[in-house]
C-alpha cells in the first residue's frame, strides 16, 4: 500500500553522511524544549514548503534541498522563527526560540 | 455553495460537543495524535487502516464503508464534523470520501487540530464508544473522482491543478520536504497543469483563506473557471484540500480529485511528463 504524505513522528537520528539535505533542530522556550509546536519550513521567498509537529523533546526535521530556508514555529505559548542556510547534503542544525 | 454549509469554526465546535446528532471524527494517517488527546467525544478514523483496501490500491468498497461507519456509531442522519492534523489534509480526504459514498451532511472543522490546539481548546484521552448503527452508503459518486485515462485525456483541455510544492512540481523533489525522497517513479508534472500549492489556500493557523483571496489565487495561477477541473498531488490527500476549496467553497461545479495522483501518473509507461516550472513550456 502506498503511504500518505502525513508528517512522521519527529526525533531519532540521521547519519551524518546522509545524501539528503537535512535541516533539523529543536524548538525551545527559554532553553526548555517545546513539544507539540507546528514547525513550518518556508523557502527563500517566504513560501510555505512543509510542516511537522515537534516531538515531546522539541525535535523537528526536514528533507530539503540546498538553499536558504526559514523555519517558523507556532505554539499556543508563542511563535518564533530562524533562518538556516544549507550548502549541500548533510545535517544542518537550527534552533527556534518561541516566546 | 456557502461556506456555512461546509465548514464549522472551532468556537462553534466547542459549543456543540454534546449536541445530539453531531458526531466529531478525527482523521489522520498517523493516529498517535488522537491517542495523546482528542476533541472530547470524537471518534477516530484511521486513514490508512480503515479507509484504504488492505491489498489493492483502492478504497474500501461500499459494504466496507457501511460496516466502518456502523461500527463507529455514525448514522445516515448524523451531521459529521471532520478534523485532523497535517492542516486537515486527511480530514479533507475523508470529507471527499464521505461525499463519494453519498453522506451529504458532513463538514470540516476549519483549521483542524492545529487551530484547536493553538486556541488552547480542550482535548482529552477518554475512550469514546458510540452505539453501533446500520449505516447505508450509496454507490460511489464518480462525478468527483478522476481515474488515470481521464487525466491523460484532460491534458490541454481541462484545468489540471497540481497542488504539490513548486519543487515537487518541477521534478526537483519527489515527496514533500518532511519525508525522505527515495521513490521509484519519475519526477515532474502532467503537461498543461498549473501549480497552485495546497498551502496557498490556507492561513498559517490552518484555516481556509477567504473566498475572495481564494478566487484571486486561482485566477492568478491561470485557473479557467469555464473549464472542468481535476486536482492532484502525490497521493490524493493534499488535492482533497484543494478540491474542497474549489468545489465546496468557491462553488465550481465539475471538479474531480485524482486520488491516483503522482504516485500513479509518474509510474505510467508512455505518458507525457513536463519538467520545470511549466510556465514557459
Amino acid at each position: 500500500m502506498t503511504n500518505g504524505c502525513g508528517a512522521p513522528a519527529q526525533g531519532g537520528t540521521i547519519e551524518s553522511d546522509t545524501t539528503e539535505t537535512v535541516l533539523e533542530g529543536k524548538v525551545l522556550n527559554e532553553g526548555t524544549p517545546v513539544g507539540g509546536a507546528f514547525v513550518r519550513l518556508l523557502d527563500s521567498t517566504g513560501e510555505f514548503t512543509a510542516e511537522v509537529v515537534s516531538s515531546p523533546e522539541g525535535d523537528f526535521r526536514f528533507f530539503a534541498a540546498p538553499g536558504t530556508w526559514t523555519v517558523r514555529a507556532l505554539h499556543r505559548t508563542g511563535n518564533g522563527q530562524a533562518d538556516v542556510s544549507a550548502s549541500g547534503p548533510g545535517v544542518h542544525a537550527v534552533e527556534i526560540a518561541v516566546a | 455553495m456557502s461556506r456555512e454549509n461546509v465548514l464549522v469554526s472551532a468556537a462553534w465546535s466547542e459549543e456543540n460537543l454534546q449536541t445530539p446528532g453531531v458526531v466529531f471524527a478525527e482523521v489522520d494517517e498517523d493516529t498517535t495524535a488522537y491517542e495523546g488527546g482528542h476533541i472530547p467525544g470524537a471518534v477516530k478514523i484511521d486513514w490508512k487502516n480503515e479507509l484504504q483496501d488492505p491489498i489493492r490500491r483502492d478504497f474500501v468498497d461500499r459494504e466496507g464503508f457501511e460496516k466502518l461507519l456502523s461500527a463507529k456509531g455514525i448514522s445516515n442522519d448524523d451531521q459529521v464534523i471532520l478534523y485532523g492534523g497535517n492542516n486537515n489534509w486527511f480530514a479533507a480526504y475523508a470529507y471527499w470520501y464521505f461525499k463519494l459514498y453519498g453522506h451529504t451532511n458532513v463538514k470540516l472543522l476549519d483549521g483542524g487540530r492545529k487551530k484547536w490546539e493553538l486556541d488552547g481548546r480542550p482535548l482529552d484521552k477518554e475512550e469514546v464508544t458510540r452505539a453501533a448503527t446500520s449505516y447505508q452508503a450509496q454507490e460511489q459518486d464518480l462525478s468527483i473522482r478522476a481515474f488515470r485515462d481521464e487525466v491523460v485525456d484532460a491534458i490541454g483541455n481541462k484545468n489540471l491543478v497540481d497542488v504539490r510544492s513548486p519543487d515537487e512540481f518541477s521534478g526537483k523533489l519527489l515527496a514533500p520536504a518532511h519525508l525522505p525522497q527515495e521513490q521509484a517513479q519519475r519526477g515532474g508534472h502532467i503537461p498543461s497543469a498549473v501549480n497552485v500549492p495546497w498551502s496557498k489556500a490556507a492561513n498559517e493557523d490552518g484555516t481556509f483563506k477567504s473566498d475572495e483571496e481564494l478566487r484571486e489565487i486561482y485566477a492568478e495561477a491561470g485557473f479557467d473557471g469555464s473549464r472542468k477541473t481535476i486536482a492532484y498531488c502525490r497521493i490524493g490527500e493534499r488535492s482533497s484540500h484543494t478540491w474542497f476549496a474549489l468545489r465546496e467553497l468557491l462553488g465550481h461545479e465539475d471538479v474531480k480529485n485524482y486520488d491516483g495522483s503522482w504516485t500513479e501518473y509518474g509510474s505510467l509507461v508512455g505518458v507525457p511528463i513536463e519538467l520545470g516550472s511549466g510556465k514557459e513550456a
